[in-house]
């Protein structure tokens, strides 16, 4: 601090209070909700102070079936392992491809660097058809494979870790090279014990990634078993006109944006180091 | 591009390493981009048996329909309002962080969450609140005379996903303002003190010019999450209604390609968003300085 001005750190305090609370408001209202009974929130009057319903509408959540919806575990599951998956299969191939690209020279190295940056451009928001045809073709509809596989190219991972090798010493492969290590050797024993504050970083983001995926699952998903959280909690709230179950609705929510939330939370180094790296 | 000095031999390893990534990239990236560029110039018989070539039909047909112009207007609104509202709050928030001495890690929590919370999950949120039976915001409303019903308003659902998208991204912003400004020189700010000037002069004269780098960068990031990454908050919210209100550019692909089923149209407008991503893409990679530290 250049100086000291007394009013100007409260007016500091007093704005990130109100941003806090400005965050923090539909959060807490949903929350609220999901700690009352049906009727609290049907009366046309939201309450703004939790009830004492949370644990049986928790339960509620986790036992009630929903006709046509899987239930809540299987959901969480299929979120889980698809987030997983998503945040292994990237960092295992990125890892490898950037390997290739910065400790090879070999014919079309420049050209497969491309192939890799062009995947940033192609979002699958602006391909939906075509790449829905593909995986039908493939038989990967309703499968975990159809769920990660298409997610797992990226771009991003790569060129962090590309970005991460070229900032090695060389001598150390040198060195590595005149003890007679090979490539394999090489790569496990020395390049991946030393990228791995990379590679925590990158999990964090891209667990929250795979967590957050709606669109791709609302694609290639038509069999219940296959949904996941975000596909579930949305088809929840849609279904609330005929059967206006608030508090359940608001309790599945509230669960379903925990696990990643909490991430950012108590792994904030992680998450920043990782968000700032990967937008290099 | 640039190796180590000293490099392996390559035999067949580096292709082995490189193929998995390839060959993803080529089956679910590259291939469906291609068809999605060869089908908008196609049209398809209503049995999906024969196509017949059709030029630049699709786009042209495209660009006569008031309903499209209708939705590239919207999305630049939305687009425009998410990126100044969230970016503005953000960066006033990170100033705010930036000057304090305790206490900036414990704010900063509490304001980098969001960005773990989904694009549908954000939309359910607002939407319980906004809703129109039993949220809290329209009964408050109904206090000062609006009468708020995002059902039939398409105003009011467009404020709505404005609200909602910019509530979460607002997380990222102060990541990257934050980050921004502790790269500025603190030096620069003491010679300003000392010459008098007061700490908004300041802010505007040197902290502000410092940080545009930041500032652009976060623009085009903005640019691409408002015009992509929105789905969820649309489908949750509106579903890009009322009477196509809130139909924002992604959402028509999908509802006139998934749901509609109307392929030919749907291509072109793919292909179009293709062109939008990759214009976006080369200013972010050419143009930006991306020096962030944090």
């Amino acid at each position: 601090m250049v100086e000291n001005r007394p009013w100007l750190t409260v007016l500091t305090h007093l704005v990130l209070i109100c941003g806090v609370l400005m965050v923090a408001f539909p959060v807490y209202i949903s929350i609220i909700a999901a700690t009352h009974g049906p009727t609290a929130l049907t009366s046309g009057r939201m309450p703004l102070l939790p009830g004492g319903e949370l644990w049986n509408n928790v339960v509620e959540v986790l036992t009630r079936q929903q006709r046509g919806a899987a239930p809540y575990w299987l959901m969480t599951w299929n979120s889980l392992l698809m987030a997983i998956s998503i945040t292994l299969g990237k960092i295992a191939i990125s890892i490898i491809s950037a390997y290739a690209i910065v400790y090879f020279r070999f014919p079309g190295r420049v050209l497969a660097f491309w192939m890799i940056f062009i995947t940033l451009m192609l979002p699958v928001e602006v391909r939906i058809i075509p790449t829905f045809a593909v995986v039908a073709n493939l038989g990967l509809l309703n499968s975990y494979l159809g769920l990660t596989i298409p997610l797992i190219a990226s771009a991003t991972a790569t060129f962090l870790f590309r970005q991460f090798f070229m900032t090695i010493p060389d001598e150390l492969m040198e060195a590595a090279r005149v003890d007679g290590a090979g490539p394999i050797k090489f790569f496990r024993d020395i390049l991946l014990p030393l990228s791995r504050t990379n590679i925590a970083a990158l999990c964090v983001i891209l667990f929250i990634y795979g967590w957050i995926q709606y669109l791709w699952p609302l694609l290639v998903t038509t069999d219940p078993n296959y949904y996941t959280l975000m596909m579930g909690v949305k088809r929840l709230a849609a279904a609330q006109e005929a059967d206006p179950q608030w508090n359940t609705i608001m309790a599945a929510v509230v669960m379903a944006m925990l696990p990643p939330v909490l991430i950012v939370i108590f792994m904030q180094r992680l998450f920043v180091k990782g968000l700032v790296e990967t937008e290099k | 591009m640039d190796t180590k000095r000293t490099v392996f031999p390559s035999q067949g390893l580096p292709y082995l390493l490189v193929a998995p990534q390839l060959i993803i990239t080529l089956i679910f990236f590259i291939w469906p981009a291609g068809q999605a560029i060869k089908s908008s110039f196609e049209r398809e018989d209503p049995f999906g048996l024969s196509t017949s070539f059709v030029g630049l039909q699709h786009y042209a047909r495209l660009f006569q329909e008031p309903a499209y112009l209708a939705s590239i207007g919207r999305t630049a609104l939305f687009a425009l309002a998410v990126t100044l509202i969230s970016m503005g709050l953000a960066l006033v928030l990170a100033v705010a962080v930036n000057r304090l001495i305790r206490g900036g890690t414990a704010y900063s929590t509490m304001l980098l969450w969001p960005y773990a919370v989904s694009p549908v999950v954000a939309g359910i949120l607002w939407w319980f609140i906004f809703n129109s039976s039993t949220g809290i915001l329209p009964y408050m409303l109904e206090f000062v005379g609006v009468d708020w019903n995002h059902q039939l308003n398409g105003a009011q659902a467009m404020i709505l996903i404005i609200i909602a998208a910019s509530w979460k991204q607002i997380s990222y912003n102060f990541l990257f303002f934050l980050a921004g400004l502790q790269s500025v020189p603190q030096s620069l700010n003491e010679a300003a003190a000392i010459d008098g000037a007061g700490p908004f002069k300041r802010f505007w004269t040197i902290v502000f010019p410092l940080l545009s780098p930041t500032t652009f960068f976060l623009m085009i990031v903005n640019l691409n999450y408002t015009m992509f990454d929105t789905f969820g908050v649309v489908d949750a919210t509106t579903a890009g209604g009322p009477n196509q209100a809130t139909n924002i550019l992604v959402y028509k692909v999908y509802s006139d390609g998934y749901i509609g089923l109307n392929l030919g149209s749907s291509s072109a407008q793919s292909v179009i968003l293709m062109l939008f991503v990759i214009v976006l893409t080369v200013i972010q990679f050419r143009y930006v300085e991306r020096r962030v530290q944090y």
